[in-house]
């Protein structure tokens, strides 16, 4: 195997059989993977990124087949292997990790029945044999307890120590490659971040060679050695991730990249440039580059009468580009911002005001059982939002910041505290028993492309009924008042008459902000409106709620996971965990030390995408502590690596007052400043 | 464990409670007509009203209803004037008829049916798959008198293997097995022709699980991925489902044994209801949902035992 | 059309319109011909119905007519294709005229139960709680009671009709719809929709029409077909249990019980309706099969 590479996949072609006939979906992808080497495999939904990684296991399903080109793997073409052939390999030689551990995972066998699957197979060890490297192997995955854990349920454990279980499954045998298909999508950034780490130890001692399949720039870079860049079933771009991050040369790539917001910037500073158009099925393909439909340095003819090969970028040997204009595009530089001491003026006067809210789930009562103890869901929490202005809430999956949107909006009820709507008190009051014009200003936007809007509905049909409604009359021509509302959201009116399940994520997106902006509403609340889509349409759909807020002066309400789009977005962000907020204050000051010990561990997690972002990475121990068992004292006081002992477990901590930024934390503000190094350094570089 | 059981006991009485009742009422509601259905139409009014003053029946029909629920629990179903003889008997003769056709029936469904279901789940749309389905969509579509009319006309009529009646008297030259043989065979046709669409469907959605591209990933044999992996999840859905055949199998199955002359717990309440027989209509759907209820307390367990998700 | 906008396009644009809805209707007919057993069901079920409408014109002889010179030789002949019964009377004419009834009630009953039945688990599903363990309840109490067994003593007591039938199957089949519906409604009823509708101030009850139960056709409507078959072979069971249509009008259940006696020697009586009845539910059946499919594939 010292002679070529340990993958080489050449001028692959992969077909799809649809109603329509069969379409290429993949028309000739080429790279190679040495012995030990992690590939990163990027690109948007629907770009082939996992169709090739399947193919290289042949696991295409019915529909699909290999129509060409050679895929060889340790000497083997593998495109013709014949079933027991493949069976040795899968599994032994070849491994995978997959998106959704859960799913991925038999739910009714234990663990450990499914970690000594592959070494009894495929090396015939006995069970005790087997049953002892599966507990070497979830030490080593830092499963705590592993003898526990072997007779655990899926079910039984968390989505990080489930992607654990997945990834010592993967390694159990040895395997020369490992394939991750999108492994930390879905999981929260500290536990992705813990994932990522977990998986660049490994590498470095199981020496297996690493195809890593993900959307996310940013997770690519602190595992790979080397990134290929797929668009439309083609690599667009190939080559080491210095090169790749810093002199990108495809426009798709560079695309990609600046629509991505970065920490160190906001949209004073740096507006997002997101790409023209949405993303293209890989379905139906044009004659040549099948990014020249959205690319701004398209050339007629050249760029769209045949297809572009992909050569080897002048000076750089290891650089591939498919792209005919690579060697005149001008130089590429990353986009930042100048200065980040940028202050967004005074605080203005407050549109939404919330003070001690909390919100109590009683679980229902089920028959014949003991009462269950009550969630707390939210808790004493104070926020306020200023007219014209963004207040971002952040925070990871279960800290409450969604049941802040819903109180907001009326589909829940506050069970304690106060929350004021342009001076009136709505806590209390749930959507049916508030007043229409009440009802008119406060809108919702949601998170789920798919299921936004009514299936059964035209967009038409939703938006006029959303003006109907908020407006309180049949509007005199309601044709042309929803043809204008399509138009504030960059929509034909032609799509009035489509159902959404003719429509992109990102337009489903657009016709769902239009149909809120139906009553003209004073408050938009945004419940993680953009964590859906794919980043070329994310950065447009962030750019049209800023340019709809500022030119309604409407207050946006923007609830993320996402720290990078809060960073550019916001003006005040509030960063809630477990049901309270720990911090919260104008964005700059947030994102600057003293930081609230959780903030910190937050934004040290972020993947970057940036090479050469340093940063010590502040990884969380254990779980975050479910709903109905929370702490005594500090929420964070459980995990926290800044915990100076039992004050923490025992009293609430003291809310710290530095202008409009409050920290409620046990460690002093300035001892905070002195221990902390900021974590986002603003780049001095313009553009 | 315990929150389970009293739970399901409870609703079982509730069951029992509103069932009793609704047939009572539902026989009873007119006193005079009870009278009335006892005596036959050509008795005289005099006598009617006689009966129903003997029978205490101008009472209100709920101090009649709580009078019976007391004779209920002491043991008295009452008599049945069908078949002279206390309803106890009858029900008890009838029942043991029954139960031996759906011991036999029961223990062929369930292989037979789980077997296909799989077989045809596991690889959708092959060739085996079309086969299995279409039969089963076919067989279940066929009347139980009609499949019995079939079945008769080829093994009775035609080839004369078989005995056309199974009055469980060993009489006539046939055995009491080769009696059950085209009983069992129509019931077990016409049901599993559901139970195998029911498996495969899970079947089906269970193959496209992300688990199993984990277990045919790992390099199993495809045995090991069906056998591990994917059949017991696949039999989840589908257990509920096959214990309440038992109910169906008891209760559900008048048509065959009328098509075949059959001694049976359905043909009796049948006789029941055309003869007005009352004590035994009442008791005979007590006994009818005690069976339903307990059968479906049977899947949950089963479920219960399949899923450890549910356990926990 | 409520819509605003599509109005505006359909009067704008008329022709354009009426060639879309043209190419959709195509459309739904070329998908529904993709899967081949949907083909053959709704050609069975559209030949049933066809059959039955003009009974009256295409049907040799009246259905109650005896034939006295047929009574000797009631096997099929050129004067009786399919040969008469016992009493002389024609099989053919009989099997025609028996389609209408079984044909009249039984997606009846289906339209009665899934109203009964959506309203039921919508509400069901929606509101949760009270409403939700009551309704709850009272179906699993009436789907636990085995249907036939309700059937022979309310149809016993009640004497038998067109339309007890049609209430009694209406009343059985409701919970199993209610069921179905109240578990899809569970999980819609979360969707971001009808959030959306919640917070533009829709009433309960067109979240539960207009939003909810649309998106619930899909299964509803295999599940309808399934049904519609099994309510045929239950009023065939009921005819032949002799609890029936009351005769002596012909239905297929009743044909079959009345000649089932003379099995060994005249089998073609029995057996002819029984085909009968059994290929019609075999196009339901077959129907639903497809339907299913294609709603997968979509």
């Amino acid at each position: 195997m010292t002679d070529g590479p340990l993958l080489d996949v050449r001028d692959l072609r992969i077909a799809y059989t649809t109603r329509a006939g069969e379409a290429l979906v993949v028309p000739g992808v080429s790279f190679g993977l040495n012995a030990g080497e992690a590939l990163g495999l990027v690109g948007e939904s629907g770009c082939g990124k996992s169709t090739v990684a399947l193919s290289i296991v042949r696991y295409l399903g019915r529909a699909g087949r290999i129509a060409g080109g050679s895929i060889r793997f340790e000497g083997r073409e593998l495109t013709t292997l014949d079933e027991a052939g493949l069976r040795a390999i899968r599994g032994r030689r070849i491994a995978m990790v997959y998106q959704d551990p859960m799913a991925s995972l038999n739910p009714v066998m234990t663990v450990g029945r499914q970690l000594v699957e592959a070494p009894m197979t495929h090396e015939g060890v006995s069970a005790s044999a087997a049953r002892a490297r599966a507990l070497a192997m979830l030490a080593e995955v830092k499963l705590a307890d592993p003898e526990a854990v072997m007779d655990r349920y899926p079910h039984q454990l968390s989505g990080g120590q489930q992607q654990r279980i997945v990834i010592a499954m993967a390694l159990i045998t040895g395997p020369a490659l490992l394939i991750m298909d999108e492994p930390t999508t879905g999981l929260d950034v500290t536990v992705e971040a813990a994932v990522l780490d977990l998986v660049r130890e490994l590498r470095s001692r199981h020496r297996s060679a690493i195809l890593f399949i993900s959307h996310n720039l940013g997770s690519v870079v602190r595992v790979c050695d080397r990134v290929a860049v797929m668009y439309r079933g083609e690599l667009v771009e190939e080559g080491p991730v210095r090169r790749i991050f810093t002199s990108p040369r495809h426009p798709y790539t560079r695309g990609l990249l600046d629509c991505l917001p970065t920490l160190g910037s906001d949209k004073r500073q740096a507006p997002l440039v997101p790409i023209a158009g949405q993303v293209e099925s890989s379905l139906a393909r044009p004659q040549g580059c099948g990014f020249a439909g959205r690319c701004a340095h398209v050339e007629v003819g050249r760029c769209t009468a045949r297809p572009i090969p992909s050569a080897v970028v002048v000076g750089e040997p290891d650089h591939r580009v498919a792209c005919v204009r690579a060697d005149e595009l001008p130089r590429w530089s990353r986009r930042s911002g100048a200065d980040a001491a940028h202050e967004a003026g005074g605080p203005g006067e407050p549109m939404v005001a919330v003070q001690h809210l909390t919100k109590i789930y009683e679980p229902r009562r089920r028959w014949l059982r003991g009462p269950r103890s009550p969630v707390r869901a939210v808790r004493d929490v104070e926020l306020a939002a200023a007219r014209g202005r963004t207040l971002a809430i952040v925070g990871e999956s279960g800290c409450g910041k969604s049941t802040v949107a819903k109180v907001l909006s009326g589909l829940e009820v506050a069970t304690a505290g106060t929350v004021v709507l342009d001076g009136v008190e709505v806590g209390a009051l749930a959507v049916d028993a508030r007043a229409a014009a009440l009802k008119r200003k406060l809108q919702m936007v949601f998170q789920n492309p798919d299921s936004t809007l009514n299936p059964s509905h035209t967009v038409g049909y939703a938006i006029g009924r959303a003006l109907r409604r908020l407006q309180g009359r049949a509007p005199a021509d309601p044709a042309a008042g929803v043809a204008r509302l399509l138009e504030v959201v960059k929509l034909s009116p032609a799509l009035a008459a489509r159902k959404p399940r003719h429509l992109s994520g990102g337009e489903k997106q657009r016709a769902a902000i239009a149909r809120a902006l139906a009553g003209d509403p004073d408050v938009i609340v945004a419940d993680e409106p953009v964590s859906a889509l794919d980043v070329s349409v994310q950065a447009a759909i962030v750019n049209l709620l800023t340019e709809i807020q500022a030119a309604r002066g409407a207050t946006l309400v923007f609830i993320s996971h996402d720290l990078a789009i809060v960073r550019y977005l916001a003006d005040t962000v509030a960063v809630m965990y477990l049901g309270t907020v720990a911090e919260l204050g104008p964005v700059e000051r947030v994102f600057a030390p003293p930081y609230h010990p959780y903030t910190e561990a937050l934004l040290s997690a972020v993947p970057v995408p940036d090479p050469d972002h340093a940063g010590a990475r502040i990884l969380l121990e254990g779980r975050v502590p479910r709903a109905d068992e929370i702490p005594r004292g500090c929420p964070f006081a459980t995990r926290c690596p800044r915990r100076v002992g039992p004050v923490c477990d025992e009293t609430p901590p003291p809310v710290q007052q530095f202008g409009d930024h409050r920290i409620a934390c046990h460690i002093p503000g300035d001892e905070l400043s002195r221990l902390q190094t900021p974590l986002v350094q603003p780049r001095a570089v313009g553009r | 464990m315990k929150r389970f059981v009293v739970k399901h006991l409870l609703f079982l009485l509730l069951t029992l409670f509103a069932v009793s009742f609704l047939v009572f009422t539902l026989n009873e509601f007119s006193p005079g007509a009870v009278a009335r259905k006892i005596l036959g139409a050509y008795a005289t009014q005099e006598q009617v009203d006689l009966l129903t003053r003997q029978m205490g029946l101008d009472r209100p029909v709920l101090v009649r209803y709580v009078d019976y629920l007391g004779a209920l629990a002491s043991g008295d179903l009452g008599y049945s004037t069908r078949f002279k003889l206390p309803v106890r008997e009858v029900i008890f003769k009838h029942l043991a008829n029954t139960a031996l056709l759906a011991a036999v029936a029961f223990a062929c469904i369930v292989p037979l049916s789980t077997v296909l279901g799989a077989v045809a789940g596991m690889r959708e749309a092959s060739r085996l798959d079309r086969v299995i389905l279409m039969f089963s969509t076919v067989i279940a579509s066929i009347p139980e008198f009609a499949l019995g009319v079939f079945l008769a006309s080829v093994f009775v009529v035609w080839l004369g293997w078989l005995p056309g009646t199974a009055t469980l008297v060993a009489g006539g030259g046939w055995s009491v097995a080769a009696q059950l043989v085209l009983p069992v065979a129509v019931i077990v046709l016409f049901d599993s022709g559901y139970v195998v669409s029911m498996v495969r469907a899970s079947m089906v959605e269970v193959m496209q699980r992300p688990y199993i591209r984990t277990a045919v990933l790992k390099g199993l044999p495809f045995r090991a991925v069906i056998l591990r992996h994917a059949l017991r999840n696949a039999m989840l859905t589908p257990v509920t489902v096959i214990m309440l055949q038992i109910n169906y199998l008891v209760a559900g199955v008048v048509v065959v044994e009328t098509v075949f002359a059959y001694p049976g717990f359905g043909r009796m309440i049948l006789e029941a209801a055309l003869f007005k027989d009352i004590a035994l209509i009442e008791a005979g759907a007590l006994v009818a949902v005690f069976l339903a209820v307990v059968t479906n307390i049977l899947g949950d367990v089963a479920y219960m035992l399949l899923d450890p998700r549910i356990r926990a | 059309m409520s819509t605003p906008v599509a109005a505006g396009t359909l009067s704008a644009s008329s022709p354009a319109a009426s060639r879309a809805w043209a190419r959709w209707r195509r459309r739904r007919v070329a998908a529904l011909a993709e899967s081949t057993p949907a083909t053959i069901g709704i050609a069975i079920v559209l030949a049933w119905a066809v059959l039955a409408l003009v009974a009256p014109l295409i049907a040799p002889y009246p259905p109650n007519a005896n034939d006295m010179a047929a009574l000797a030789h009631p096997t099929p002949s050129k004067a009786h294709w399919l040969g008469t019964d016992h009493l002389g009377r024609d099989l053919l004419s009989r099997i025609l005229w028996g389609a209408r009834p079984v044909l009249v009630i039984a997606p009846l009953a289906v339209l009665g139960a899934a109203a009964l039945g959506s309203l039921l688990g919508l509400a069901a599903g929606y509101y949760g709680r009270w409403i939700d363990l009551v309704i709850t309840r009272a179906c699993d109490i009436v789907l636990s009671f085995p249907v036939i067994i309700l059937y022979m003593i309310i149809l016993a007591h009640f004497g038998s009709s067109a339309w007890n039938i049609v209430g009694v199957l209406t009343l059985t089949k409701a919970p199993i719809i209610a069921r179905i519906v109240r578990g899809m409604t569970l999980d819609l009823r979360e969707r971001e929709y009808v959030a959306a509708a919640k917070m533009r101030g829709e009433s309960a009850l067109y979240i539960m029409l207009v939003e909810i139960l649309p998106n619930a056709r899909g299964p509803l409507v295999v599940d309808m077909c399934l049904r519609t078959g099994y309510n045929v072979i239950i009023i065939g069971a009921l005819g032949f249990l002799g609890i029936g249509l009351p005769p002596p009008d012909p239905d297929w259940g009743g044909m079959v019980k009345d000649t089932y006696g003379m099995m060994m020697v005249w089998p073609h009586m029995a057996l002819f309706p029984c085909a009968a009845i059994s290929s019609l539910v075999v196009g339901f059946n077959l129907l639903a099969v497809g339907l299913r499919e294609l709603g997968l594939r979509d």
